[in-house]
């Protein structure tokens, strides 16, 4: 654990003065410690291309009356630093006149082991395992013009100490590997990209030789799109394939059911509660306890234990997400899901991961029962606009279907939509839920936390797709 | 308040003297320091204030054609002594890598111009609290906005970069950056928009009514959204869009996406990729320009490009190691463009909408639709529905797809430009996308 008092001016007691002085008047506040360790390796056009470590160090000290925020945030840990914090804080907070709510659940559970990743494998190891990665792919097929590959590990400690001195604490190991490789035929150039990670040693990801399959999946997916044909254009069905598609679930539904928006009433589900949102048989949780998942969390950046949170039930909208602002002012309580990117930013209600449960139909009855339409394996990027609900997708595999059959792989499909209708077209559910593999982040007010997905297959029943294609 | 050039200098050398002494041959390093103050407003009433002060130190040592690097926000040097000591160990073991340097020392910029890019005035919270208030009274003029969020933020930034080679140069900059997102509903739906504005200067911050005025009214005018049919149609972007294309350009002409094969500008140069009347600039010495610079994030002098001239085009973005792979020497653009602009057109931006009885204008486009390495573009976008030059109702869920080749073949743009942001390009109307809708 990091001892984020050593080598400063001030002392652990002089900080928790500080802070219950501030906070004082607030209805909630606390600070922030945290110290981050981040190294990145990359191979990129047959070299290691970086090789960089990352150290952070900072405090956030943030003070809540009513509906105001006041934050501020500095690098260096001391006496001077953060009076001048508190003074800031103070003179926006003028007039404060609330009760600090000292409240905040425990829990004893863990969900992911004290380790540092980063020093868990040597520089010379990774590095190998990097050159490896580009000479299998670029043996394997003569197509392959260009591999990308690296390592992101990272050691997160944390601490927030509040008014009093009520002290919480998290150490938070995050990895990934990936995997993006080119390949050139007869003058046209695809890509493909796969990668896995989460919050476990690089080895529990990489054992006996598995970073082969993660070459063999990006290997695979460009291959696919170098067959690819024009995706049609115009409103179709649309089978979406298990796991990291879920990524539509969380842009198009999840960001609109964050308590922010809910509260401020921008969000399209925020008169939606305990109504049908979907069709029957679609449950939807954000679950920030799975052992080792990528937005898994032991705490919140709030100090609250994460729970599993259930969003909607069988069609019904059953719960927003809560930070302790957001659940204070809409008279709930935090689902534990307050989070920040880091200790420059303050706390906004997040998903960590956000899954569909299976239902009973399999993916061969979906696409049997589609006469026109596509079906969608893999996503890039998403978007939504949480005010209009209106949200896109990019695949970046996809099939059309045809007469109940798969056909050819379509290339450059977008896939548009409306949030608060799309689970009400949903008209089968699978029976084969997939957790994605430990790849995603989210981005919200500039900020990027990592999260997970999962989902079963579905049937969307009428979905606009954008291709060129008339 | 911010750091001086004395503190900054003195960090860049203390790391500079003690990667050399710790083994390394060649050593880079840049220090930077910011300190901004928002203040956000939601109906009417104070919702946030954000202080934010960042120190951050990023090194780069070479042992022959090692390289490694290391950043940090901990500026204490027993740290940077563990941190450094680290850099240079991983160094040693990194493979080597035959275009690893520093840039050439002769293109290394020499003399510092002031570009006007600071203002010393501080700006209270109350003052900005005072702006606020007007500006969102002005947003909420129509009781169909039910919502109104907007902020200030003073920025102020200071930064040395230095090298092995003697370099060491740095400089300070501000900002003043204001902004209004408004959401308005009507029976039917429920929409939002904005309005932005960035300056060097305080004095030269948009007028707070009509900032919020222009936010108000854009949102207003997208309500009740239809979809419409899939078709070919004549696309006219909104000036906010159309730099986002520029913007798409430029990364297809990095000098890393070239170098890679990933790009499909690659081979192009001298080659006519736009239609004649397309000529771009990227210019870096402009007075109080939000991308202005003197050099480029290595040190390198960063002089006016004419990226494209009539439609042929003229240079990669170049920075020194791509630049050796490809065995051309750094333009300065390191770290991309600076103030990047489509030169205006020749028609008003009226009769560029009057141009033909029916077009679609693009206000917004949501998803991460480019691909530079194939050209194809699709996204996801929402805008008005043209004719006989009048916007006539709003467009929404709708996708815009093509092939950025064809795409530049077939842009036509308006003589309206201005610098409202780094990247900037006149409204731009192109023939021959597919629209899908319903």
């Amino acid at each position: 654990m990091s001892n984020f008092f050593e080598k400063t001016d001030l002392s652990r007691k002089e900080a928790e003065n500080i802070i219950s002085d501030t906070l004082q008047k607030c209805d909630d506040g606390e600070l922030y410690l945290e110290n981050s360790k981040s190294e990145s390796i990359l191979l990129d056009d047959d070299k290691i291309k970086n090789s960089s470590y990352n150290s952070d160090l900072g405090f956030g000290f943030r003070a809540i009356s009513d509906e105001i925020v006041a934050y501020s945030h500095s690098n260096e840990i001391s006496k001077n630093s953060l009076k001048q914090s508190s003074e800031n804080l103070k003179s926006t907070l003028k007039s404060s006149k609330g009760t600090y709510n000292h409240l905040i659940p425990k829990s004893n559970k863990k969900y992911y082991e004290n380790i540092n990743p980063i020093e868990q494998k040597s520089l010379n190891e990774k590095i190998k395992i990097l050159n490896d990665v580009n000479k299998y792919l670029r043996s394997k097929d003569d197509n392959v013009k260009q591999v990308t590959a690296n390592f992101l590990g990272e050691q997160k400690s944390i601490e927030i100490i509040r008014s009093g001195g009520e002290t919480l604490s998290d150490i938070r190991p995050l990895i990934r590997f990936n995997v993006s490789v080119m390949l050139e035929k007869n003058g046209r150039k695809e890509t493909g990209i796969y990668g896995v990670g989460g919050r476990q040693s690089y080895d529990s990801y990489l054992k006996d030789d598995n970073w082969k399959n993660v070459c063999d999946e990006a290997l695979r997916i460009a291959s696919v799109n170098l067959e690819s044909k024009p995706a049609p254009a115009g409103e179709m069905k649309v089978v979406l394939g298990p796991g990291w598609p879920a990524i539509l679930i969380h842009e198009a539904v999840g960001h609109g059911l964050e308590g922010d928006f809910n509260r401020k009433k921008t969000s399209a589900f925020h008169n939606l509660m305990g109504q049908k949102v979907a069709s029957e048989g679609v449950t939807i949780i954000d679950d920030g306890t799975i052992d080792n998942k990528r937005g898994s969390l032991t705490i919140d950046d709030e100090g609250t234990p994460t729970e599993k949170t259930v969003l909607i039930e069988n069609g019904i909208l059953k719960n927003f997400m809560q930070d302790r602002l957001n659940a204070r002012l809409m008279n709930t309580r935090s689902t534990g899901s307050g989070r920040r990117e880091n200790f420059r930013h303050i706390v906004l209600p997040r998903m960590r991961n956000t899954m569909m449960l299976s239902g009973k139909q399999t993916q061969d009855e979906m696409i049997k029962s589609v006469d026109k339409g596509i079906f969608a394996v893999s996503f890039g990027g998403g978007q939504v606009d949480i005010t209009s609900g209106k949200f896109v997708f990019n695949c970046t595999e996809a099939y059309e279907i045809v007469n109940g059959k798969i056909g050819s792989p379509i290339k450059g499909a977008t896939l548009v939509g409306d949030g608060p209708s799309i689970l009400k077209e949903v008209s089968m559910v699978g029976n084969d839920m997939m957790l994605d593999p430990g790849i995603g982040t989210c981005g919200k007010a500039g900020q990027g936390v990592p999260v997970g997905v999962a989902q079963p297959s579905i049937l969307i029943n009428k979905m606009t797709v954008g291709g060129t294609k008339l | 308040m911010v750091k001086d050039q004395e503190f900054l200098t003195q960090k860049a050398s203390y790391c500079l003297d003690l990667a050399k002494k710790l083994g390394a041959t060649d050593s880079n390093v840049v220090v930077n320091n910011s300190v901004s103050e928002t203040v956000n407003f939601r109906n009417k009433k104070l919702d946030e204030s954000n202080r934010s002060d960042n120190l951050g130190i990023k090194i780069t040592t070479f042992i022959g054609k090692k390289k490694s690097s290391i950043s940090s926000s901990n500026l204490l040097n027993e740290n940077l002594n563990i941190l450094i000591e680290k850099c240079v160990e991983t160094t040693k073991n990194t493979p080597e890598d035959e275009f690893n340097s520093l840039p050439d020392k002769d293109l290394l910029a020499k003399k510092i111009k002031d570009l006007d890019l600071y203002d010393d005035t501080h700006i209270e919270n109350d003052q900005k609290i005072d702006y606020l208030k007007r500006l969102e009274t002005s947003a909420s003029y129509d009781k169909k906005i039910i919502n109104t969020e907007s902020s200030f933020t003073q920025n102020k930034s200071n930064f040395i970069l230095a090298n092995s080679e003697g370099f060491c140069n740095g400089y300070k900059t501000s900002s003043f950056t204001t902004s209004c997102v408004a959401v308005a509903k009507d029976e039917k739906s429920m929409e939002r928009d904005y309005e932005y504005s960035s300056k060097c200067f305080l004095k030269d911050v948009n007028d707070a009514e009509e900032l919020g005025k222009l936010a108000a009214d854009q949102t207003i005018r997208k309500l009740s959204p239809k979809k419409i049919g899939s078709e070919k149609i004549v696309i006219i972007f909104d000036k906010r869009i159309a730099k986002g294309i520029l913007s798409t350009f430029a990364s297809a002409i990095s000098s890393s996406a070239i170098s890679r094969g990933t790009s499909f500008l690659k081979d192009k140069v001298n080659q006519k990729i736009f239609s004649d009347k397309i000529n771009i600039f990227d210019k870096p010495d402009m007075l109080k320009g939000l991308g202005s610079r003197n050099f480029d994030s290595e040190g390198v002098e960063s002089n006016t490009l004419k990226l494209v001239n009539q439609g042929i085009l003229k240079h990669y973005l170049i920075d020194t190691y791509n630049g050796k792979k490809l065995n051309l020497k750094s333009n300065g653009r390191c770290g991309g463009t600076s103030n990047l602009y489509f030169e205006n057109g020749n028609i008003s931006y009226k009769d560029l909408l009057n141009s033909n009885s029916k077009s679609l204008y693009i206000t917004e486009t949501i998803g991460h639709g480019s691909n530079i390495v194939t050209g194809d573009y699709s996204v996801g976008a929402a805008g008005f529905l043209v004719e006989n030059g009048e916007l006539r109702y709003p467009i929404n869920e709708i996708t815009i797809a093509g092939n950025f080749k064809d795409m530049f073949q077939n842009i036509t743009l308006a003589n309206d430009l201005e610098f409202k942001f780094a990247t900037n390009s006149p409204t731009m109307m192109i023939d021959g996308m597919v629209v899908a809708g319903k």
